[in-house]
């Protein structure tokens, strides 16, 4: 595993790295402000810049230094899209934001208080696909009515025809495989569980950081608190974050998630990826309607 | 074998002349095999030399495959002769949980056409997590002996299937759908069975999503009189339920339906004494539905609790005081479902009542991981300290402690099956934050018993040195989430001598991990890891080592394999060499 040992790395050892990182991060970061895209008042570093206990998900601001990036939590409607251009690495991520008084950021406190968000019961992390393993027509019991919806889009039982992939399907699902650049293992998503494409960026931020943190954590053996470790990964719809959204349609051109309504966008797609910004930058500047040709 | 030898024939001279020696043993052994059920005990008898194995393959009634792809259905039949009983195993059990994709195989084809030379005879058929379609149900339906049929977690088929099976099956005793996929054909299949009186004792439809014809079903079950077990689906309103009731109350397992009138009932509107008609079913021992409870309606089954064994609440949406109400009087209680809506409360009123219980499981009404799961530690530790002859648990929650497995494990000593599901993933004790290892741990070494286990939480590999030392008759492991190394899994297939069926998903275990079971794969039923860190190459090393291991990486589409890591191995030993019906994203290494 290749990809791996580059994250070995980056892997934080103890808390004075992290402070370390954070100093050359927070210069890096100022070199960055003239490329941010923000909706956040204009001029300002991040205003508040209280810690935040994690309890919303998820989509929060990354910073970046040359080699390693850290996560600060916000609620996702104060600022969008703080440019994430670090490289693919997973540490434990400060609750501050990077302004021009970082220095208290960096405060022992602020990592604390890591710890416990950590261990905190997560709200609304992307659900993975199986998982709790409950079978499907368990599921939707909170209201008759629910479960009723859900008979109607099961009578279109796919499993009679073959190769068609179910959309739409209360039961089925509709599962399309997601790789994301620098990770070896794809995973999968339900895309039946959503209905807007925030709510998909969400899920593959979960999704990814996961696996990020949890390839660190098993690597470096211990019982490293696994919430801890994750790095956030934001800005994937509008081309602001380190990585993209991208898709391939049943024509097998790959296209840039966002543009189509979504119930146009959950019947077209066959497999999404999560591909680094800096190689779609040539076409970012362009309409968002331009599809983007197979890059391999 | 007793076909091959033609029968002694008298001499002419009328004298009577005795079977060969060697036939008198065979008779024998026959007569006395037949004495045999279990399959344990018969495969030992089979070992034993070439005219037991001849004298077992003839007398065995019941035959059981528990993987469809471990051997061909010729190879199967052809041994067993005379079985008319037929238990068959297709999909692993991830694949509930959409973890495969559809269409992957388990196709009941194949063996129903052989079962169409072969076996004529067939009387009886259990099918899980197959694929049936309805031309296989038309062709089983065809068999003149056959009379019961049992599909569970099963799909393929529809309405029109059933209809064919209730019209041309003269004799069917047992139609039990469980948990099965039915498409709507908009057949009203129930008015097929024929007219006049039926045989049938067992019929069980709750899973079919489909709304029946009512007075279809009344007629049935009035000309039904062996009929024990009915389960509704959630069609039937609970003034239908009534009217069945009161024309079958010999039975013993009901399934209400959906417990709920079908219309608002206006207040001082006439309704039908319920309480009477259940307290008609004086046999009543097993009750399940509550598809759509109304729960004013609950206190109609009180006349029966006293007598229950087996109760079903888990699609019921109730409260702590609401299950109160009715737990209160069953203190025969063996088996037990639930919703967690009943939480911890809920579940101590259980324990201080149903001090039989068997077995108890608890499903959550919101499953996802960061739902509010009512239910905790506290309630596995009042079901402990209340139901010491537990054996069988399915947990559902989101917060737990090693302290409350812990003292489940010295609590309930006869548990076999130990099924937790902490929803979050990789969460730790709620108390500690310590990882769940102890208390898995706990598990297997107090509970001499153990023959499945399935983990969650935040686990180490510690957790799994516990689990291969002491889960000595651990067949079915289930792993998910858990685990930091190769190690965790190499504890497990070091240890575990008993281990059949290992299902892991989405832990870091690797190439190297897989290679320390190569000494025990053949005595397993199978392997099932997805989303770990096999590698293309480290399987295929398997499979070159191991002639008789069909090993099958599943990707989730039908491209080409990207990279070299595999996202589903699923293996399993087979007499018959790899399938030939493998879909295209299944690659047969």
């Amino acid at each position: 595993m290749e990809g791996c040992s580059k994250l070995l790395d980056l892997i934080p050892k103890d808390r004075e790295w992290l402070l370390r990182r954070d100093k050359q991060r927070s210069h890096g970061c100022s070199e960055e402000k003239g490329l941010e895209l923000r909706l956040g008042p204009p001029g300002g570093g991040d205003e508040d810049t209280g810690s935040r206990e994690r309890e919303d998900s998820i989509l929060s601001l990354g910073y970046f230094s040359n080699n390693s990036t850290c996560g600060a939590k916000r609620g996702f409607k104060d600022t969008v899209g703080l440019p994430v251009m670090a490289k693919e690495s997973s540490q434990p991520c400060s609750n501050k934001v990077v302004d021009s008084s970082e220095k208290k950021a960096f405060s022992p406190a602020s990592a604390d208080t890591a710890v416990p968000n950590s261990s905190q019961k997560r709200t609304a992390p992307a659900p993975v696909v199986g998982w709790p393993p409950i079978r499907s027509f368990r599921k939707n019991l909170a209201s008759s009515s629910s479960s009723k919806q859900a008979l109607e889009s099961q009578n279109a039982v796919p499993s009679k025809v073959s190769g068609e992939k179910p959309v739409e399907s209360g039961r089925k699902g509709l599962f399309v495989k997601i790789n994301m650049d620098g990770v070896p293992i794809g995973r999968k998503v339900d895309l039946a569980a959503y209905d807007s494409y925030e709510k998909l960026s969400i899920a593959v931020d979960e999704l990814f950081r996961g696996l990020l943190a949890a390839q660190r954590d098993s690597s470096a053996g211990g019982i490293q608190n696994k919430q801890e470790g994750e790095k956030v990964i934001t800005g994937l719809l509008d081309g602001s974050g380190e990585y993209t959204l991208v898709y391939e349609d049943n024509e097998g051109d790959r296209v840039l998630v966002g543009d189509v309504p979504w119930h146009m966008f959950v019947s077209t797609v066959k497999r999404l990826r999560v591909l680094k910004s800096s190689e779609l930058s040539s076409l970012r500047l362009g309409s968002k309607q331009e599809k983007i040709p197979p890059l391999r | 074998m007793r076909e091959d030898r033609p029968p002694p024939t008298p001499s002419r001279g009328g004298a009577y002349s005795p079977p060969p020696p060697d036939q008198v043993l065979e008779n024998v052994l026959e007569h006395v095999l037949q004495f045999l059920t279990f399959r344990r005990d018969r495969n030992a008898a089979a070992l034993v030399c070439r005219s037991w194995h001849r004298a077992e393959a003839l007398t065995r009634l019941e035959l059981f495959i528990g993987n469809c792809y471990a051997v061909a259905p010729r190879r199967a039949m052809e041994r067993f002769r005379r079985a008319t009983a037929v238990t068959i195993k297709g999909k692993p059990r991830f694949a509930d949980f959409n973890l495969m994709p559809p269409d992957w195989g388990a196709n009941f084809t194949p063996w129903v056409t052989f079962m169409a030379q072969c076996y004529r005879a067939l009387e009886k058929l259990c099918l899980k997590r197959m694929f049936v379609t309805d031309e296989d149900l038309e062709l089983l339906a065809s068999f003149p002996s056959f009379r019961e049929l049992v599909l569970i977690c099963c799909d393929g088929f529809g309405t029109s299937g059933l209809a064919v099976v209730a019209s041309k099956c003269r004799k069917l005793r047992v139609l039990d759908l469980i948990e099965d996929e039915v498409t709507d054909d908009e057949i009203d299949w129930i008015s097929c069975f024929p007219e006049g009186e039926t045989c049938l004792e067992s019929l069980i439809f709750d899973c079919v999503e489909c709304p029946i014809y009512f007075e279809a079903l009344e007629r049935l079950v009035a000309r039904s009189p062996s009929l024990k077990k009915l389960k509704l689906n959630r069609y039937v309103s609970i003034v239908q339920l009534y009217r069945l009731m009161i024309r079958a109350p010999q039975l013993t397992h009901l399934g209400t339906g959906s417990f709920s009138p079908s219309e608002i009932v206006a207040q001082g509107d006439q309704e039908p004494d319920y309480s009477s008609a259940f307290d008609a079913c004086r046999s009543l021992v097993c009750l399940s539905g509550f598809r759509e409870i109304v729960p004013d309606y609950l206190p109609a089954i009180y006349p029966v609790c006293a007598n229950l064994t087996s109760l079903n609440f888990s699609y019921a949406n109730i409260s702590a005081e609401q299950l109160r109400s009715v737990i209160r009087y069953c203190h025969k209680l063996q088996i037990f479902w639930v919703l967690d809506t009943v939480c911890d409360a809920g579940l101590q009123a259980v324990a201080a009542t149903c001090k039989d219980l068997r077995e108890l499981r608890v499903f959550p009404i919101d499953a996802r991981e960061d739902s509010e799961a009512p239910v905790s530690d506290v309630g596995l530790l009042a079901i402990s300290e209340g139901c010491r002859k537990l054996q069988s648990i399915l947990y559902f929650c989101q917060r737990m402690t090693n302290a409350a497995v812990i003292a489940m494990s010295e609590n309930c000593p006869e548990l076999v099956v130990f099924r937790l599901c902490i929803m979050g993933r990789h969460l730790p004790d709620h108390v500690t934050r310590e990882p769940m290892d102890e208390g898995f741990g706990a598990i297997v070494k107090n509970c001499k018993k153990l023959t499945r286990l399935a983990t969650s939480g935040l686990l180490t590999d510690r957790a799994f040195s516990y689990i291969g030392q002491y889960g000595k008759l651990v067949r079915t492991l289930s792993v998910a989430f858990a685990g930091d190394s190769d190690t965790g899994l190499k504890y497990v297939l070091e240890g575990c001598p008993r281990l059949q069926k290992l299902e892991i998903r989405d832990s870091p275990f690797g190439d190297s991990a897989l290679r320390t079971g190569l000494h025990r794969y053949y005595n397993m039923r199978f392997l099932w890891m997805s989303s770990c860190r096999l590698t293309r190459r480290g399987c295929k090393e398997i499979a070159q080592q191991m002639p008789h291991l069909v090993v099958e990486m599943i990707n989730g589409e039908e491209e080409e394999v990207k990279d070299d890591y595999v996202d589903t191995l699923y293996m399993y030993r087979s007499l018959d060499g790899p399938r030939a019906d493998a879909p295209s994203f299944v690659t047969i290494l």
